[in-house]
């Protein structure tokens, strides 16, 4: 009877575990930057596209990218799109909506400090909105639990970036996530999936360490007008004309080849 | 998965382009329409945006009744109708056309005829039929647009009942202002901007859409800076919530859901390949010479059309040819 319980017991946890949220992600989560610093902190130099798996079409967009673009009063107040947001100074927020009848987990909600995005990931099983639905910068997010790992797949986003640099994200992209928590840390890994400029899903980790004296300050946006220009006019480089095109190679010391991205800079076996 | 979204709305818009081009508003009338449903989309305040095959339509629904621009395909009428009745049981009043597109007015003869209005004063007594359609609000080059059309393509019903040839006309309906304002030479030249003002909407025909360059109706007066024009003065009018988000939520004329981010990437991905264009023709190139370095590459995967009447070589040769008279 004992050795009966003995099996039973671990495989009715397994159940357990696979219909319910096995851990908890609730919290003031602040952000772990020993991964990616330059990249997250000061950002990245104009022309530094090595490690993306960018196509020509991103390359040649990025490449006409002037960052004055920031300067117009419609651009000021974006906040980083839901694939991005993590790399910033996202010291993040996390917290459950409940049902109160049945206690079953609804959604979580994030909000993440810079421009205090807040998001929704649905854990209620409800379907995406139809194609012709609005795309916002959070997008739509579904998640679920495979074992201990919140997986979250999220539609319907606004055109975006994958690097501070002019690197775009299409509006058709897709992402998915997966949340591991150890402890007090926990690890996201994005997969970004984009027909229009990625040859190749795009993957990125990002940390945080539980900390319980965490507050997230207000964020407020407004715009002014930071140059008086004729109306309609957008900056950006003509073709072959990017001052900057040769800038961060020759600060390194790098092949152009490289710093121009593409899935193989990806590889060990192109920087050998 | 997208990718091949993409590919199936570019079909489309070949068809629907290829329709307008070839096919008068007869023949498009005589195409299978069974197999489309009409979606209602709740966007805020009074409006709805409806969805189906053609232009989008956008709803406004209150107290006083129903205002409706554009109205797709003529075979649609009785779905498009059965969507307005699953929102109001009001009387359709008001049909606003941005423009004279068959895929935007097809259905402008069926639906007034199921509308009616209120007639004012004793005019009722004077004209015959008066109060007993919808009134159809357009820009006057519209009307000319339809008097230039063959014989019988438009229903006289359908034709619109008040036109309107300044800067802007207004209507105060469902407690509510509509602004419409002329954009001239734009897509057309009859295109209307429709604000809502109280719901915080604006809908735009197809000045904006999500699905493809803008198709720019050169032998209708249409023109790219027209079309730029357009989408500043969309801008203009936008005014974004916290993040640049929602606020101001504008209908394109084809395609998803949008505010103001929306029109600004749009706007600013034409306004660079304007300039990209502009800058060859100042360095003395041919039109053969400006394709040649691939002006819109970076953003052809996402909004051009390979084949179909307005191709993306087509949308080139049109701004190049624009460009190269000023």
């Amino acid at each position: 009877m004992i050795k009966k319980y003995i099996i039973a017991f671990p495989i009715l946890c397994a159940f357990c575990f696979s219909a319910h949220a096995q851990l908890d992600l609730s919290g003031e989560w602040a952000a772990v930057f020993h991964e990616d610093l330059d990249e997250r902190r000061p950002g990245p130099e104009m022309v530094e596209y090595q490690g993306i798996p960018i196509n020509e079409a991103a390359r040649r967009r990025a490449l006409s990218w002037s960052p004055s673009l920031l300067t117009l009063p419609e651009h000021q107040c974006k906040p980083h799109p839901s694939d991005y947001g993590s790399r910033g100074p996202s010291n993040m927020r996390i917290w459950k909506e409940i049902d109160s009848v049945s206690q079953q987990l609804i959604a979580y909600h994030t909000r993440i400090r810079w421009q205090a995005p807040e998001r929704t990931i649905w854990m209620d099983g409800r379907e995406h909105p139809p194609e012709y639905a609005a795309h916002t910068w959070q997008g739509f997010s579904t998640g679920h639990w495979e074992g201990n790992v919140l997986v979250v797949r999220t539609t319907h986003l606004k055109q975006g970036w994958v690097r501070r640099n002019g690197i775009a994200r299409s509006d058709v992209s897709e992402f998915t996530e997966h949340f591991f928590r150890h402890g007090d840390y926990m690890t996201q890994v994005v997969i970004v999936d984009d027909p229009i400029y990625l040859t190749e899903p795009f993957i990125r980790t990002n940390n945080w360490k539980i900390d319980l004296f965490q507050q997230i300050p207000p964020y407020l946006c407004e715009t002014v007008t930071e140059i008086d220009r004729p109306q309609g006019e957008v900056p950006h480089f003509l073709p072959g004309q990017n001052p900057f095109l040769r800038e961060h190679a020759e600060r390194y010391n790098l092949p152009m080849e490289g710093v121009l991205g593409g899935a193989e800079t990806m590889y060990p076996s192109f920087i050998e | 998965m997208f990718t091949k979204l993409e590919t199936i709305k570019a079909l489309i818009n070949c068809l629907v382009f290829t329709c307008l081009i070839v096919f008068p508003l007869t023949s498009v009338a005589q195409q299978d329409f069974d197999d489309v449903d009409i979606h209602v989309l709740h966007v805020q305040g009074n409006i709805y945006m409806l969805v189906g095959a053609g232009g989008n339509i956008t709803l406004q629904a209150g107290d006083q009744g129903v205002l409706i621009v554009d109205t797709m395909y003529a075979p649609l009428s009785d779905k498009i109708f059965a969507a307005i009745r699953s929102i109001s049981n009001k009387p359709l009043t008001y049909i606003i056309n941005t423009h004279a597109h068959s895929d935007h007015i097809g259905g402008n003869a069926n639906l007034a005829m199921m509308g009616s209005n209120i007639a004012g004063g004793n005019t009722i007594d004077l004209f015959a039929g008066t109060g007993e359609q919808a009134k159809i609000v357009a820009h006057e080059n519209v009307v000319n647009s339809i008097l230039n059309m063959e014989e019988d393509q438009l229903a006289l019903e359908g034709w619109p009942t008040d036109s309107y040839y300044t800067p802007r006309k207004d209507l105060f309906f469902n407690g509510e202002a509509v602004m419409i304002t002329h954009q001239a030479n734009a897509h057309t030249d009859g295109d209307s901007l429709v604000f809502f003002r109280r719901s915080d909407v604006i809908s735009t025909g197809d000045i904006y859409r999500t699905t493809a360059y803008p198709f720019i109706d050169v032998a209708n007066g249409g023109t790219l800076q027209g079309v730029l024009n357009g989408l500043n003065n969309i801008l203009d009018m936008a005014v974004p919530a916290d993040r640049q988000e929602g606020g101001t939520m504008i209908i394109p004329g084809h395609g998803r859901l949008s505010d103001e981010a929306d029109v600004l990437d749009y706007r600013d991905m034409l306004t660079i390949i304007r300039d990209r264009i502009a800058y060859r023709i100042d360095q003395g190139d041919s039109f053969a010479q400006v394709l040649a370095t691939q002006p819109t590459f970076d953003y052809d995967d996402r909004y051009g059309l390979v084949s179909g009447s307005f191709t993306t070589e087509k949308f080139i040769e049109v701004i190049y040819n624009e460009l190269s008279s000023r």
